[in-house]
């Protein structure tokens, strides 16, 4: 599927990789955020993922990639806890937050969404005004201040760049807006509740390329505030955004590095094959 | 003649039949209406209704008496009903197991189809016979037990309309479940729910035989819910029942009157949707 955006001739495996931008620092260096110790994952009697063990770098944007039904949704919505709401579902295995394990017992879901704010693949703005669809993460959180809940909206919706866009239409329906607006909304809603990391599950996938470059170029702002991680489809969109990118395939997770080292130097022949687009 | 052509005649046929019986639905209705009309107008004029009841042969009577009755018997039904009905439609579509909900959802069916007179016996024996008198609240919870089940259902079946992203989005934000549910899920399922309220209030609204031994009936003009009242279903059986030609007419007057009513809640429900579906749609 993912073969599609890649214009490589299986025979020069290497030769077009998709451009990784120089101007990326090492991901190495900068501090850890989220640490996967040995995390699996059942449906039901369904295991989904095998022993998944990664560090997520602080302010960093790091990308899931693989082919459908390889489990690098289940496994973003796991570092949320979203998947709790599935009946029989459950998490085995250690995610650690900032060095907390959020499926230790007694541990406050509704506190840890808050810090791990998540947008989706199909953007899901409420049916209510644009202004109340960001103020609606503050007033959950008790904050009723007419004043702040106002300059937050205006802060989300500047940093989601969508202010410029919606300033004069606060008051109407969310779902006015297109579905890139509706995206770059759902962002700006995330944002207000100042999360330390953001989720993002396929967030360009129901785009246009328009749409998605300003999404590309917000998430390539956001990471100077926030621990980005993104699952995706397109493999070029991994190399145009992320700092490191993990490959996943059939629950398990093959090979994790710098994205550069994803593109053009994979250790792993299914990586290799996966990233020319031989397979997908 | 060759296959296809006999599949054309075969579907044709079909399309026929299928025309023919929404005509046939839609005749009795039309006729109701046309019939309802005919013999009510001439005894529907402003005295019907400000003026209250008058004996027989003295012209002029009213229904004032009723037509507040019944409007305040079905404000006491959807005080009983739509709070109940909510709430369980709510716990049944977001809180409860699949195998309890199908049981509440077979009793809310079951208790759809009790014959209303049942209800009508129940609500005696629970409102009537403890305080020893009629009274509209006793009309009141009659008619509100045969809206919950309506109100139930409606409001679980669009709850489960919602989108389930609206869900997560919600959650995602931090929001406890019951918080997702009060302020994303219900609200976005509201017009749908008002409307099956009003639907189900439209469709009490023309019942008579619960409010027999509940409301009774009243001859002089009340306000006053623990005291019997009258109501323009039973002021009509009353009125259709007796051999006068001029409580005749103001039978069908007051039968008029309820189908505008039920009308009238009908379209109150469309334009309520409309209104609130401004925020839902763009």
């Amino acid at each position: 599927m993912a073969s599609i955006d890649m214009d490589v001739s299986p025979a020069t495996p290497k030769a077009a990789p998709p451009v990784v931008p120089e101007s990326k620092p090492p991901a190495q260096e900068t501090p850890l955020k989220i640490r996967v110790a040995n995390f699996d994952f059942y449906y039901g009697a369904v295991k989904a993922l095998h022993g998944i063990s990664l560090d997520i770098p602080e302010r960093q944007v790091t990308a899931f990639i693989g082919p459908s039904g390889c489990g690098k949704s289940t496994f973003i919505r796991s570092i949320n806890r979203m998947n709790d709401i599935i009946p029989d579902a459950h998490g085995e295995g250690t995610i650690e937050i900032d060095g907390r394990n959020i499926y230790a017992p007694g541990t406050d879901v509704v506190a840890l969404r808050r810090r791990v704010g998540m947008v989706f693949q199909k953007s899901n703005p409420f049916p209510k005004s644009i202004y109340d669809n960001i103020a609606y993460g503050l007033r959950i959180g008790g904050v009723h201040d007419k004043r702040r809940i106002t300059e937050v909206v205006e802060r989300s919706l500047i940093r989601s760049a969508l202010w410029d866009e919606v300033k004069d239409r606060l008051h109407t329906s969310a779902l006015t807006l297109s579905g890139g607006q509706q995206q770059r909304l759902c962002i700006a809603r995330a944002l207000a509740v100042d999360p330390e990391i953001l989720l993002m599950d396929e967030p360009a996938s129901a785009l246009d390329p328009i749409a998605t470059t300003k999404i590309e170029e917000l998430i390539w702002d956001l990471k100077i505030n926030y621990t980005i991680v993104i699952v995706t489809h397109n493999m070029q969109q991994a190399a145009r955004v992320s700092d490191r990118t993990a490959f996943f395939m059939l629950g398990r997770l093959v090979e994790y590095a710098d994205t550069k080292t994803i593109f053009m130097n994979p250790k792993e022949k299914m990586t290799e094959d996966y990233v020319t687009g031989r397979f997908g | 003649m060759s296959y296809a052509s006999r599949r054309k005649v075969v579907s044709k046929i079909a399309e026929l039949l299928c025309a023919l019986a929404v005509i046939l639905a839609l005749i009795p209705l039309a006729l109701i209406l046309f019939y309802v009309l005919a013999h009510g107008v001439t005894a529907l004029n402003l005295s019907f209704f400000t003026n209250m009841p008058k004996p027989v042969g003295e012209p002029g009577g009213g229904m004032a008496n009723a037509i507040v009755g019944t409007l305040i018997l079905i404000a006491l039904a959807a005080t009983v009903a739509v709070p109940i009905g909510m709430l369980a439609g709510i716990h049944l579509a977001e809180y409860s197991g699949t195998r309890f909900a199908s049981v509440v959802r077979f009793a809310a069916d079951v208790l759809n189809g009790v014959p209303s007179i049942v209800v009508g016996i129940f609500a005696y024996g629970l409102v009537v016979l403890p305080v020893k008198r009629f009274s509209a609240v006793a009309g009141g919870v009659a008619l509100g037990l045969l809206m919950i089940p309506i109100v139930v259902r409606t409001t679980e079946e669009l709850l489960r309309l919602v989108p389930g992203g609206l869900r997560e989005g919600a959650l995602a934000l931090g929001a406890t479940r019951g918080r997702a549910v009060f302020s994303v899920i219900v609200p976005a399922a509201l017009p749908g729910i008002l409307t099956g309220i009003l639907v189900a209030l439209a469709r009490v609204a023309g019942e008579t035989a619960p409010l027999l031994f509940t409301a009774f009936n009243n001859r002089f003009f009340s306000t006053n819910v623990m005291q019997p009242i009258s109501s323009l279903t039973v002021q009509v059986y009353t009125y259709a029942i007796s051999p006068y030609e001029d409580w005749h007419r103001q039978a069908w007057a007051g039968a008029f009157l309820l189908v505008m009513i039920i009308l009238t809640l009908s379209i109150a429900a469309r334009l309520a949707v409309r209104r609130l579906e401004r925020m839902n749609r763009p």
